[in-house]
C-alpha cells in the first residue's frame, strides 16, 4: 500500500519535473529574447546584455533551464513585468483568493452534485430525473463565463441581492492575514459581519465556477447509483423494507461514490482553469485574474509561475484523490496490500 | 481438457452461407438505432442547421454589409425589432447578421483543431499501446501526462499567449492543448485489446505492422473516437469562444462570439440583447454537438 502510494508520488514528480521544462520551452525559449521582453523595447541596449548575463541567457539552453530551474526550487519566480515586484510575492498574495474560492466551489459541487444525483435516482425515469437531466445539461453546454454574465445579470442588477464584485465592500477593512480566506480570518477575529461580506461576495463566482462541475458530478452520480441499483444487495435491503432514503444514502451510496469521487477531484482541479475567465468578470483579486492579466501583457516570467503553480496544484489533487480512493474502495485496498 | 458436446465443427460449416452485411445495410441500421434517440436527432437537425447557415451565409444573412468594420451609429444600440431581430451593437451593427457570420469562425475553429490533431494523437496512442512497455511508449505516454497535468483550457490560453493573437494561432493553440487526449483514449483502447487472439494470429501470420495497428486494432477505436471528437467539437468552440472573449481570438473588424460577448458585457443591464444573444449561440452550437455525440455515443454501444 504504501509502497504503491510512493510510486505514484515518484511518478506525480516526474510528471512535474517535464511539466518544468515544457513550460521553460513554451515561455522562455520559444518567445526569443527574454532579457529585451523584461525590460521593454526601449532600455538601452547596455542594461540588456547586462540583464543578459545575470539571468544566464548567454549561456546554452539546458544551462540556462539549469539556472532557472534552481531559481524556482529556491523560490525565485523572477520579477513580474507590470506589477514591477517578485513574483513570489504577488502568488503569494493572490493565491490565498483564488484557494479560497476553489474550496467554497468545491463545497458546492460536491452537495449538490451528490444530492441532484441521489434525487434523480430516487426519481429516476420520472420528471424530478428529466429536469435534472436538462440542468446538467445546461452546466456542460455553458463555459463558466457566461454563466457569469447572466448571473450577473440577473442577481445584481434585476434583482440586486449579492454584490458583483471584489472580495469584500468598500469601508470595510481587510482581516489581519494568518490564513489569507479572509471568511476564516475574519471568524478568527470574531468580526461576524465581515465574514458574512465576504461570504456574500463570493457565494455568486462560487456557484458559477460550480455549475459545471455541479452537473458533471450529479450525473456521474445518478450513473453509477442506478446501476447498483439493480444489483442483488439492493433488491434484498428493499425486501427487508429498509427506507428508501435509507438504502439510497446509507447503502448506494458509498459503493457508487468511487467514480463520483475520481471525476469530481478532477473537477474541482479543473476549476483553477475555470477560475481565470470568471475572476476577471467579477474583478475578484485571484491568481487566475493575475494569470490573465500576466497572459494579455505578455509577462512571460508571470504567465510560467501561474502555469507552474496550477500544474502544482493538478498534480497534487491528483495524488491525494488516489490515496483517497485506494482507502475508499476496500477492493484496491486489499488487493494492493498483498 | 474433455471435449465439449455442442462443439461445432468448423469444416463443416459452409462459410458461403453466413450472411454477409454490406456497408449500405450496416449504415441504414445504425441510423435506425440512433433515430429511436429522439434527442439526439435534434442535435444532428441542430448541428446540420447551423453548418448550412455558416456555410450559405451569404444568401441567409439579413444584411452582409454589417459583417465587417462597418460604422452607423443613428442605429446603434437598437433594441432587438423586426428589422433587427436581436438588436444592433454598439457600432449599428445587425447582431443577428454578425451571429450567423461568427458561426462559421466558431465552427472552423472547434472542428477543424480537433480534426487535424486527431490523425497524430490518434498514430500516437496506436504506437504507445502496441509497443506498451517499451521505451518509446512511455516516452509518449510521459509527455501526455505533462501536457494533462494542466487544465486544457489553462493549456490553450498559456500557448496563445506567447503568440500573436488570430484565428490560425487560436487553433493552433486548441491543437497543441488536445492531443493528448486521444492519444491516452487510443492508448487504452490498444492495450486491453493487444492480446486478444485475433491479434496475435496475425502477428504469427506475419502481418505487416502497420497492417495489424490500422486494420485489425483501430476499428475497435473508432466508436469512442467517433463520439469523443463528437463531444469535443462542443468543447473546442468552448475554448475558442473563451479565447475570443479576452482577445485571443479572432481579431476585429470579423466577429467572433466569445468577442461579442465580451463586447456587450459592458453594456449590461440596459443593452442586454449584445450580450446574451451570441452567448446563447454558443449554447446551441454546444449543446447540438453534445446530444449529437451522446447519440452517436449510444448508438455505437448499442450496435454490437
Amino acid at each position: 500500500m504504501i509502497l504503491k502510494i510512493l510510486k505514484r508520488v515518484v511518478s506525480y514528480l516526474l510528471v512535474l519535473l517535464g511539466l518544468s521544462v515544457f513550460v521553460f520551452i513554451l515561455v522562455r525559449v520559444m518567445p526569443g529574447d527574454t532579457a529585451r521582453l523584461a525590460l521593454g523595447p526601449r532600455a538601452p541596449e547596455e542594461t540588456v546584455q547586462a540583464l543578459r548575463r545575470e539571468m544566464h541567457l548567454d549561456k546554452s539552453i539546458p544551462v540556462q533551464y539549469y539556472y532557472w530551474l534552481k531559481g524556482i526550487l529556491q523560490g525565485d519566480l523572477g520579477t513580474s513585468v507590470i506589477s514591477k515586484r517578485p513574483i513570489t510575492e504577488d502568488i503569494a498574495f493572490y493565491l490565498p483568493a483564488t484557494v479560497e474560492l476553489a474550496l467554497l466551489s468545491a463545497i458546492f459541487m460536491a452537495t449538490f452534485g451528490i444530492l441532484l444525483g441521489v434525487t434523480a435516482t430516487k426519481y429516476s425515469e420520472k420528471w424530478p430525473d428529466a429536469i435534472i437531466r436538462v440542468l446538467s445539461y445546461l452546466g456542460i453546454v455553458a463555459p463558466a463565463f457566461l454563466w457569469a454574465v447572466l448571473a450577473m445579470l440577473l442577481f445584481a442588477y434585476l434583482i440586486p441581492i449579492l454584490p458583483v464584485s471584489g472580495r469584500i465592500s468598500a469601508g470595510i477593512a481587510p482581516p489581519v492575514t494568518r490564513t489569507g480566506l479572509y471568511i476564516v480570518d475574519y471568524l478568527l477575529q470574531g468580526n461576524f459581519a465581515g465574514a458574512w461580506d465576504a461570504f456574500r461576495h463570493l457565494v455568486m463566482p462560487a456557484i458559477v465556477l460550480s455549475f459545471g462541475g455541479i452537473s458533471q458530478s450529479a450525473r456521474i452520480c445518478r450513473a453509477s447509483m442506478v446501476s447498483n441499483m439493480e444489483k442483488p444487495y439492493a433488491a434484498a435491503e428493499r425486501a427487508y423494507g429498509i427506507p428508501e432514503n435509507k438504502i439510497l444514502y446509507k447503502y448506494l451510496l458509498k459503493p457508487s461514490l468511487n467514480s463520483f469521487i475520481s471525476v469530481t477531484a478532477l473537477d474541482i482541479a479543473m476549476l483553477f482553469g475555470g477560475a481565470y475567465l470568471v475572476e476577471s468578470i467579477f474583478n475578484y483579486p485571484g491568481l487566475s485574474r493575475y494569470g490573465l492579466t500576466a497572459m494579455l501583457n505578455k509577462d512571460v516570467f508571470a504567465v510560467s509561475a501561474v502555469m507552474l503553480v496550477d500544474g502544482v496544484i493538478v498534480i497534487g489533487f491528483n495524488l491525494v484523490t488516489d490515496i483517497i480512493i485506494s482507502f475508499l474502495d476496500p477492493r484496491i485496498r486489499y488487493s494492493s496490500s498483498t | 481438457m474433455e471435449s465439449c458436446p455442442n462443439k461445432i465443427d468448423i469444416s463443416q460449416v459452409d462459410v458461403s452461407r453466413i450472411p454477409r452485411r454490406n456497408a449500405g445495410e450496416n449504415i441504414r441500421k445504425l441510423w435506425y438505432k440512433f433515430s429511436l434517440n429522439r434527442v439526439s436527432v435534434v442535435g444532428l437537425a441542430l448541428i446540420l442547421l447551423i453548418a448550412a447557415a455558416a456555410i450559405f451565409y451569404r444568401s441567409i444573412v439579413p444584411y452582409p454589409e454589417h459583417i465587417g468594420a462597418m460604422v452607423d451609429f443613428k442605429n446603434a444600440c437598437m433594441p432587438p425589432s423586426w428589422q433587427h431581430l436581436c438588436g444592433t451593437d454598439q457600432a449599428g451593427r445587425d447582431i443577428l447578421s454578425r451571429i450567423i457570420y461568427a458561426f462559421r469562425g466558431a465552427l472552423t475553429m472547434g472542428v477543424v483543431a480537433i480534426l487535424a490533431i486527431l490523425p497524430l494523437g490518434g498514430v500516437l496512442g496506436l504506437v504507445a499501446g502496441y509497443w506498451n512497455g517499451r521505451f518509446v511508449s512511455n516516452l509518449i505516454m510521459r509527455v501526455a501526462d505533462v501536457f494533462l497535468s494542466l487544465p486544457t483550457l489553462i493549456l490553450v490560453m498559456c500557448v496563445s499567449s506567447i503568440m500573436t493573437p488570430s484565428t490560425r494561432n487560436a487553433m493552433l493553440a486548441i491543437s497543441i492543448s488536445w492531443w493528448p487526449w486521444y492519444t491516452r483514449l487510443v492508448y487504452g483502447i490498444v492495450t486491453s485489446t493487444r492480446n486478444e487472439v485475433y491479434i496475435r494470429s496475425a502477428e504469427v501470420l506475419g502481418a505487416n505492422v502497420w497492417h495489424i495497428l490500422l486494420k485489425e486494432i483501430l476499428p475497435n477505436a473508432l466508436g469512442p473516437i467517433l463520439t469523443k471528437m463528437t463531444l469535443d467539437f462542443g468543447v473546442a468552440i468552448l475554448a475558442g469562444a473563451t479565447l475570443s472573449f479576452v482577445g485571443m481570438g479572432e481579431q476585429p473588424p470579423a466577429p467572433s462570439l466569445g468577442a461579442m460577448v465580451s463586447a456587450g458585457v459592458g453594456y449590461l443591464p440596459d443593452q442586454w440583447w449584445m450580450a446574451v444573444f451570441p452567448a446563447l449561440a454558443i449554447m446551441l452550437i454546444v449543446l447540438g454537438f453534445n446530444l449529437l455525440g451522446d447519440g452517436i455515443g449510444d448508438m455505437l454501444s448499442d450496435a454490437e
